[in-house]
């Protein structure tokens, strides 16, 4: 199994009393809230706890980009990703991902990844995403098009990374008379490219096809449906005749380890809760705007989150869904080995801080999850 | 006045059109939600032969992916009259609807006399933001389209059925995908309006969340020959929340129109 320790970058000092009166803590939030010397700090504390995984052997870093919320720090995750290639020797840096349809200009996500994969020598892996709804509220993207806009992008992207160039682009959202990148990607052809996603089949579809075979990360999600997706993804590859490798399949989750179980639950609880109920706080309207996903897909969700759209969720339903992994080494080790049974998933994308979770905290469980959990899944 | 349900079909386009009454034609543009039959159509069906069509991606008629924009819509419609024959026609439009007319007239205004507009969209008043009904919730959205509130209480006690969870999304959808992005106008469309030389009611409720009342003087600043009527106690659907009164102003409105 691969390990990506993977980060938010919440804005901790958030006044969570204050947030709770808004519609939601994306897109809306007063950014009077952000005091920009606490947030100096939180940038300096997080890539400290970013930095800190390649001492303790992870195979990558993972970084991700949501604009214009409290929620994540990183609207540019291409400058954590600079930082962080200064800072590390040999680990692999994942942006999960860019938001592709929010650009005018692919052209620039293509020229950046290609800057950073030549900056680290070959460390990059590029993940692609839609952005999730709420960016589309906060960029005025129009939502209709958001899976042709993905589609287009990533299409001039690739090609961008291994056509040579100048070339014409033509698109019917770019349209580009000279596509002639300077740098050309340092990896032959390009950087590894992954899938975030929420799981929607039409993403399912596309990232499995066999011309990509991109490994499919499932963010945020219960155990049952993590493993739904990717079993969806394997059935999809056997359709396409072929069986799913280890590493098309991922898993992005909030991991806390302890000594023992209560002292993990006392420790994370109320960090945890703090993600899902203060943090990723969204309404339905802002997480799936018109035309974000097909009329069949949205109406899963509205069936399928149900239970995550409504209401606080506490941090016990949290472990019991499999949503988190909170508890002693063997606890999470178990979790996650149940997962690996019931899917065959080899990518464990660790979220290993999340909401108002501490530096100290942070870097504990950092050292128990590569200490206790990881030598143990190793392949 | 029982209205008629028929069915056009334009290329490769099926849309549904209700029908009601007889006398010179008057072509009702919907906006984000389609219309059920109401009685301000009644008000005007006993003078007035009524047409309204369920625009393409909404309710039930087809959805063709060829319609991408405001503009497809358009000459769409102006294909739609030209093909069903229409002409001498009266154009109202709501909301959406309004703002689709008015992209109608400043291509083709030949087969219409009059045109008004119920709180169109279409235009844009620098530093005076619409109302973003995406991020609304559905009960705040309801809520915001009316003045009177028991308005929306009828329509927040009633539980939609699958079918019609359908239809909503499915107008939803058409409606992001028309008015997204710039939200609720075209930024070519004010600067040919001058181009719409019809004489024009500009009808605006004194209360809408929507479209702010401030856009109406713009639109008869723009409109060569408009008069404005703003209705109090009034939301951003004017001809529901005051049927007979706004029925009247149009059958005013027209009776002084060449015919």
């Amino acid at each position: 199994m691969k390990f990506v320790s993977f980060h938010l970058m919440p804005y901790r000092p958030l006044d969570l009393a204050e947030a709770a009166k808004h519609r939601s803590p994306w897109v809306v939030l007063p950014n009077r809230l952000y005091d920009p010397v606490k947030g100096a700090e939180e940038y300096a504390r997080h890539i400290d706890a970013l930095v800190y995984a390649e001492e303790l052997g992870f195979d990558a870093i993972g970084v991700n980009e949501h604009h214009q919320t409290a929620y994540g720090l990183m609207p540019a995750p291409n400058l954590i990703a600079s930082a962080l290639i200064q800072r590390t020797r040999t680990i692999k840096i994942a942006i999960l991902g860019r938001a592709l349809p929010l650009v005018n200009n692919p052209i620039y996500i293509a020229e950046e990844f290609a800057m950073l994969d030549n900056l680290s020598r070959g460390r990059i892996i590029a993940g692609f995403v839609r952005g999730i709804g709420s960016e589309y509220h906060s960029s005025g993207t129009n939502p209709f098009f958001s899976h042709e806009r993905f589609h287009e992008a990533h299409d001039l992207i690739i090609r961008a990374w291994t056509e040579p160039g100048p070339f014409v682009f033509d698109g019917d959202h770019f349209s580009l008379q000279y596509v002639n990148l300077w740098p050309r990607p340092y990896q032959t052809p390009h950087p590894p490219v992954w899938i975030p996603s929420q799981g929607s089949t039409e993403t399912v579809a596309w990232a499995a096809d066999p011309k990509r075979k991109y490994p499919f990360l499932v963010t945020f999600s219960s155990a049952d449906l993590v493993a739904r997706y990717h079993n969806s993804y394997r059935e999809r590859a056997a359709q396409y005749g072929y069986e799913a490798a280890p590493d098309q399949l991922g898993w992005a989750c909030p991991i806390y380890v302890a000594e023992t179980d209560e002292r993990a639950r006392e420790e994370a609880g109320r960090a945890v809760e703090t993600l899902f109920n203060d943090f990723l706080r969204q309404s339905f309207e802002m997480l799936m705007p018109p035309g974000y996903t097909s009329i069949g897909s949205m109406k899963n969700f509205i069936r399928s989150r149900g239970a995550l759209g409504g209401g606080r969720v506490s941090a016990e339903a949290l472990v019991e869904t499999g949503t988190a992994l909170i508890g002693s080494p063997r606890t999470v080790l178990s979790g996650i080995e149940r997962m690996r049974e019931r899917t065959g998933f080899g990518i464990l994308v660790a979220l290993l801080q999340f909401g108002i979770l501490s530096d100290d905290l942070t870097r504990r469980n950092m050292d128990l999850f590569a200490a206790e959990v990881m030598p143990h899944l190793r392949d | 006045m029982p209205a008629q349900l028929t069915e056009l079909r334009i290329r490769d386009v099926t849309i549904k059109l209700h029908r009601a009454g007889s006398g010179p034609k008057l072509l009702f543009l919907h906006g984000a939600g389609v219309p059920q039959w109401l009685p301000f159509f009644d008000a005007l069906a006993d003078h007035y032969q009524v047409l309204v069509p369920e625009h393409p991606g909404f309710g039930g008629s087809d959805d063709p992916s060829w319609i991408q924009s405001m503009s497809d819509l358009a000459m769409f419609y102006l294909e739609l009259i030209e093909e069903a024959g229409l002409d001498r026609i009266h154009l109202i439009g709501n909301s959406l609807g309004g703002w689709l007319s008015a992209e109608i007239l400043i291509r083709d205004r030949s087969r219409f006399r009059s045109l008004t507009l119920l709180a169109p969209a279409g235009i844009r008043v620098k530093g005076v933001p619409c109302g973003d009904n995406f991020i609304w919730g559905p009960e705040e959205a309801v809520r915001n389209l009316y003045h009177d509130q028991t308005f929306a209480d009828r329509i927040l006690a009633l539980t939609p059925n699958e079918a019609q969870m359908d239809v909503m999304l499915k107008n939803r959808f058409t409606v992001a995908k028309l008015g997204w992005q710039p939200r609720w106008f075209n930024p070519d469309l004010e600067k040919w309006l001058h181009r719409i030389k019809l004489p024009a009611l500009v009808l605006w409720g004194d209360n809408d969340k929507i479209m702010p009342r401030a856009y109406a003087a713009l639109w008869r600043e723009r409109l060569p020959d408009a008069r404005l009527v703003v209705v109090e106690k009034c939301g951003h659907l004017p001809h529901v929340e005051h049927a007979a009164l706004v029925a009247h102003h149009v059958r005013e409105f027209l009776e002084g129109v060449a015919p």
